[in-house]
């Protein structure tokens, strides 16, 4: 066996179980979180009194408008000067999940407006309420148009998980990184990790299309497919 | 028996409706006519509120509504008038995630709070009525304009409803498929269902409505029979505005 094929599958074992315990709970609760706080954002934008609405967009001007490295590193190391000292991983989730939040209020916004108005009327009509309205009738096909550009900021934030090792979590890239510090075989080892975050994002392309394909049973192509 | 008191809607600095009155006997068809921007769709609106009045009275069935300015209504008061409305409106806005059955259903599982199958058996008796039971797994992209306006019509029927508002029915379809939908609600109207029409189309008002109102830019022109008001106006605008109605009816078979 080649010198690089036996460096890459001793590392394998360390460098998918740093993945499975970190990068893989990371992506997963920043997201969700992401989600939450995005689509908060969003309904205080969209239906909230002004100052909520001013509050919302202040927040999404300035984490989408600040490197999200900058972010994490001013909430791990400029936090504790003012007293508040956090753990890498809280304070990367933190991090994650303020910005996945700002960008996903956004897709969020986008896809409830891009909701016909006589959705509402309709649903008002029926004798409904806005709660009911939102859950019945708007959210699902929000939800639909929402999927894909959902789906890319959730590839996104897999690969971006990477930046944690900037504050010390143990995650995927940093363990190679330390193996790279004791083997100094950085190519090998760094394309390993590529590959790694290649066959994640890969996987969740799949399962986005799955979803779409599952969302669109009920547009126009596909007829009457209950 | 349902009335609108001195209506008066106003959309920033322009007042669309002038102190509008307004009553619908029990069982009776009304049609509002009227040049586009005449304020007859608005005042449909008005009716199950989807259009706030700045200033009025409202009485429908167990509701009393009393408009001031600058005083919203009472929220549980809008939703229990609605709850006694039905409206199908000029595109249908049916539901496009739900099935022609999850569209007639929704009302009465979501709002009314029926159990579902009670909820089915209903919906697929409204959907039988409007001859569309055997689309009832459907979803509306895969159903014609008047396939959807007949399912759209079911759906608001389905809580049972004091009054029926229907927003220009049949503008959205062509005449053979506005066939339809007319047959539908002639049906309605010798059962004896409470309907109110904004329309452009002689055919429906002339054939369906028991009483006609003309509106012109949102004060009541003329009112009556439908028949009276259709063959001798009184008012000169509106045998104007029936003369345009009829040569465009002549020109596009009946529609």
């Amino acid at each position: 066996m080649p010198h690089w094929m036996q460096l890459m599958l001793d590392s394998l074992g360390p460098l998918l179980w740093a993945g499975l315990v970190f990068t893989v709970p990371l992506t997963l609760l920043s997201f969700a979180g992401g989600l939450v706080l995005g689509y908060l954002t969003a309904l205080a934008r969209l239906f909230g009194p002004r100052p909520l609405v001013a509050i919302a967009r202040f927040y999404v001007w300035i984490f989408r408008g600040t490197p999200l490295l900058v972010q994490l590193f001013l909430i791990f190391y400029g936090l504790p000067s003012v007293g508040i000292v956090l753990d890498a991983f809280p304070a990367a989730l933190i991090g994650f999940i303020l910005n996945v939040g700002a960008y996903t209020s956004e897709i969020v916004r986008s896809a409830i407006s891009a909701v016909p108005s006589g959705q509402w009327e309709a649903s008002y009509s029926i004798g409904m309420n806005w709660r009911q309205a939102m859950a019945r009738t708007i959210l699902p096909q929000a939800g639909r148009i929402a999927v894909p550009p959902l789906s890319n900021s959730f590839i996104a934030l897999v690969k971006d998980t990477s930046l944690a090792a900037a504050v010390t979590v143990p995650e995927l890239f940093q363990a190679a990184q330390r193996i790279v510090a004791t083997t100094y075989e950085p190519l090998i080892l760094y394309i390993e990790a590529a590959l790694i975050y290649l066959v994640l994002s890969s996987a969740l392309s799949l399962l986005q299309s799955r979803l779409e394909t599952r969302l669109g049973g009920y547009g126009g192509f596909l007829g009457e497919k209950a | 028996m349902i009335t609108l008191t001195r209506i008066v809607k106003r959309f920033g600095e322009q007042t669309v409706l002038h102190e509008v009155d307004l009553t619908l006997g029990e069982g009776t068809v009304t049609a509002l006519i009227g040049p586009s921007g005449s304020g007859k769709s608005t005042l449909l609106r008005c009716v199950n509120l989807l259009e706030m009045p700045q200033s009025g009275e409202l009485k429908l069935g167990d509701s009393h509504l009393v408009f001031t300015p600058g005083k919203p209504a009472d929220r549980r008061a809008v939703l229990a008038l609605r709850q006694q409305t039905g409206m199908v409106f000029q595109n249908f806005q049916l539901f496009p995630h739900r099935t022609a059955l999850g569209n007639v259903m929704e009302g009465l599982v979501t709002v009314q709070r029926w159990p579902e199958d009670k909820a089915r058996r209903r919906a697929l008796d409204l959907l039988d009525k409007v001859g569309m039971a055997h689309k009832a797994d459907a979803f509306p992209a895969s159903l014609s304009g008047g396939q959807q306006q007949r399912v759209a019509i079911a759906r608001a029927l389905a809580p049972s409803p004091r009054v029926l508002l229907c927003d220009e029915p049949t503008s959205a379809l062509d005449p053979e498929l506005a066939g339809e939908v007319v047959a539908v609600l002639r049906q309605l109207a010798e059962e004896g269902t409470t309907m109110l029409m904004a329309t452009h189309d002689l055919r429906l008002a002339a054939s369906v409505a028991h009483q006609a109102v003309f509106l012109e830019a949102g004060k009541v022109v003329e009112s009556g029979p439908s028949r009276e008001l259709f063959s001798s106006p009184r008012q000169a605008r509106t045998a104007g505005f029936i003369a345009t109605l009829t040569a465009a009816a002549g020109g596009h078979g009946a529609n």
